[in-house]
């Protein structure tokens, strides 16, 4: 008999604290599978966040670091300077990496840290309770944006692959999403192609996974999925943002 | 044959941080404590070491985090409105129970207050680091060779008990030029890091660097557990003593005004006082005991300091209060004079035996 699905040898034999319909675990393992295809765990260091993925560090079988909240990218900074040679990756949240850790992120990118860093993008703070984060978008009902997030008052979202783009130390910024068998494997192909990046020492690398989160938006997980193609692509478009890499 | 070298208080840091094997330094640009980051800037490339200016204090501080995490001696230095910034750093640095060597070069606050020389950061530095129970060993150099010593010890000390070490200074010890003995380095220890991420190599099961315990019981036990190893730490308070066998009036002060000080207690013997100096070098732990020492011959103490009161409240606690203690300082970046410090040994002195 022939194993074709088994857990990843990088995810521990843990159950996950994420909410039934959570993409969550679909990203973890994509990661997952991509650290054993490179033959990469005993090198990699992962860094968790402040969010819903702080327990990352329990999920994932290779060194982990949990930073402060926003602070992961200086935290993988510091850790791949220390140690040129272990493949380092974050991996966070949108209120970690985009409201309070925004200036870590672009600085990062700036100076091209030759790190990988997996962003996921739900449009809301799931951990805390569903608030706005900066990513709701316009009309977006949340906790804390009651009567939808009106721009007048709460500004608009921040768009990261758009806006990492035109940071001159990106090397490879791309928006992918798991709400479909095809776009799953499309996502893995990109996370794949980030970690490659970082073995061959070709600088900054971020993938923005769109990803859902039924609980807090009050939503079924497959309406959940519906409402992300419906909402969220639109707005956050897939796609390449920027690839230096491939041309090096 | 002692190697002397002319430098800046600044710059013997940054050096005494090499010579200790540190060669990851994460700074970001503040007066005055310049000069620290600038000779990393210069020497870091040709060592193969990384100097690396963040893009803000935050990031700084928890680039050292995750280069401590590695396993590696890193390094960060600033002055007083960033510390406020790295607070956050040095919480989880405490908490993941990650060493570390950081360098507060003081200027006067609160707010973004002057550059001149200050030491009203001694509550941030002892007392109200971060958020949580925790404690920084804070070690209080009063010369260049000082700042250059302690800085070796600090990067020891950190290693040691996985604590976070701090060299407390002033914009005038950083700035000050006197000739400083290099070899003074001594052995550095190499301590075994087992817990640090380097990656499995296939060779152990992984390691976590964590400060998240959601379970009461387990927190309350880590920091049980931490306090503990600060308790161990206690042993190494120290002082440095000048004239206290027969000194009826104890005059206390570190760093910069513990030379304005030692000065002071020449001048009141002069006038006949038989005053004395005490000088923690160590501000956490503080030495209790050698103050409770003083207690029992002096009749009544000096503290000087550049705050509007501070270290005061430690001498205070460490005598219960059982004799009467003055305050001479100045703040906001003043320095209190030779004469000042006479004219508050001279009141001490007034005072009945009680």
């Amino acid at each position: 008999m022939t194993i074709v699905y088994q857990r990843p040898q990088a995810l521990t034999d843990t159950v996950t604290h994420y909410c039934p319909g959570c993409t969550h675990g679909i990203i973890h393992r994509l990661v997952a599978e991509v650290i054993d295809e490179l033959e990469i765990m005993d090198q990699c260091i992962g860094v968790a966040p402040v969010g819903c993925a702080v327990f990352a560090y329990n999920y994932f079988e290779c060194d982990m670091a949990q930073a402060a909240h926003g602070r992961a990218p200086a935290v993988a900074t510091g850790i791949k300077r220390a140690n040129p040679a272990n493949i380092v990756f974050t991996y966070q949240g949108d209120g970690d990496l985009a409201a309070i850790g925004t200036a870590e992120t672009v600085h990062a990118a700036a100076r091209s840290e030759n790190i990988t860093i997996i962003f996921v993008n739900n449009a809301i703070y799931g951990m805390t309770g569903g608030q706005m984060a900066p990513t709701t978008m316009p009309g977006q009902i949340t906790q804390t944006s009651p009567y939808g997030r009106d721009p007048k008052l709460a500004g608009y979202p921040v768009k990261v692959c758009e806006m990492l783009a035109e940071v001159d130390g990106t090397t490879y910024a791309e928006r992918v999403s798991v709400d479909s068998v095809k776009r799953v494997r499309n996502a893995k192909r990109a996370i794949r192609k980030a970690f490659e990046y970082q073995i061959a020492g070709k600088g900054f690398s971020i993938i923005e996974v769109l990803s859902t989160c039924s609980t807090n938006w009050g939503l079924e997980p497959v309406e959940a999925l519906e409402w992300l193609r419906k909402n969220m692509i639109p707005y956050y478009p897939l796609g390449v943002y920027k690839d230096k890499g491939a041309s090096e | 044959m002692a190697e002397k070298v002319l430098m800046k208080g600044n710059e013997a840091v940054a050096e005494a941080a090499i010579m200790a094997g540190c060669r990851h330094f994460f700074g970001y640009p503040i007066t005055p404590q310049t000069e620290l980051a600038a000779y990393m800037a210069k020497r870091m490339p040709k060592l193969g070491g990384t100097y690396l200016q963040a893009e803000s204090e935050i990031a700084a501080i928890n680039m050292v985090y995750g280069a401590s995490a590695a396993g590696v001696r890193a390094m960060t230095s600033s002055s007083s409105p960033g510390l406020s910034l790295k607070s956050e750093g040095l919480s989880y640095l405490a908490g993941s129970d990650l060493p570390a060597v950081v360098v507060n070069i003081q200027r006067g606050g609160p707010g973004l207050g002057g550059i001149r020389p200050s030491q009203a950061d001694y509550f941030h530095a002892t007392r109200s680091t971060g958020h949580g129970d925790f404690h920084l060993i804070v070690l209080a150099p009063n010369t260049v060779q000082e700042m250059f010593d302690l800085t070796i010890e600090a990067f020891e000390l950190a290693d040691k008990y996985r604590v976070t070490a701090m060299v407390l200074g002033d914009g005038m010890l950083g700035q000050v030029m006197e000739p400083v003995d290099i070899s003074r380095a001594g052995n550095i220890t190499t301590f075994a890091k087992d817990w640090a991420l380097t990656g499995t190599q296939g060779k152990r099961s992984k390691n976590i660097v964590n400060s998240l315990y959601l379970e009461a019981e387990e927190l309350e036990m880590l920091n049980l557990k931490r306090y503990e190893k600060y308790a161990e730490v206690g042993k190494y308070a120290r002082t440095d003593s000048y004239l206290t066998e027969d000194a009826e009036v104890i005059v206390v002060a570190y760093g910069i005004c513990a030379r304005i000080a030692k000065n002071a207690v020449n001048g009141a013997r002069k006038k006949g006082v038989k005053a004395g100096l005490i000088r923690p070098i160590t501000l956490w732990p503080f030495p209790k005991k050698q103050m409770k020492a003083a207690a029992a011959t002096a009749k009544a103490f000096v503290v000087v300091e550049m705050s509007m009161g501070q270290m005061v409240e430690d001498v205070e606690l460490s005598i219960r209060c059982s004799r009467p203690v003055i305050l001479c300082s100045r703040t906001g970046g003043m320095v209190p004079t030779d004469e000042a410090v006479i004219s508050a040994i001279m009141e001490a002195d007034r005072t009945e035996r009680s």
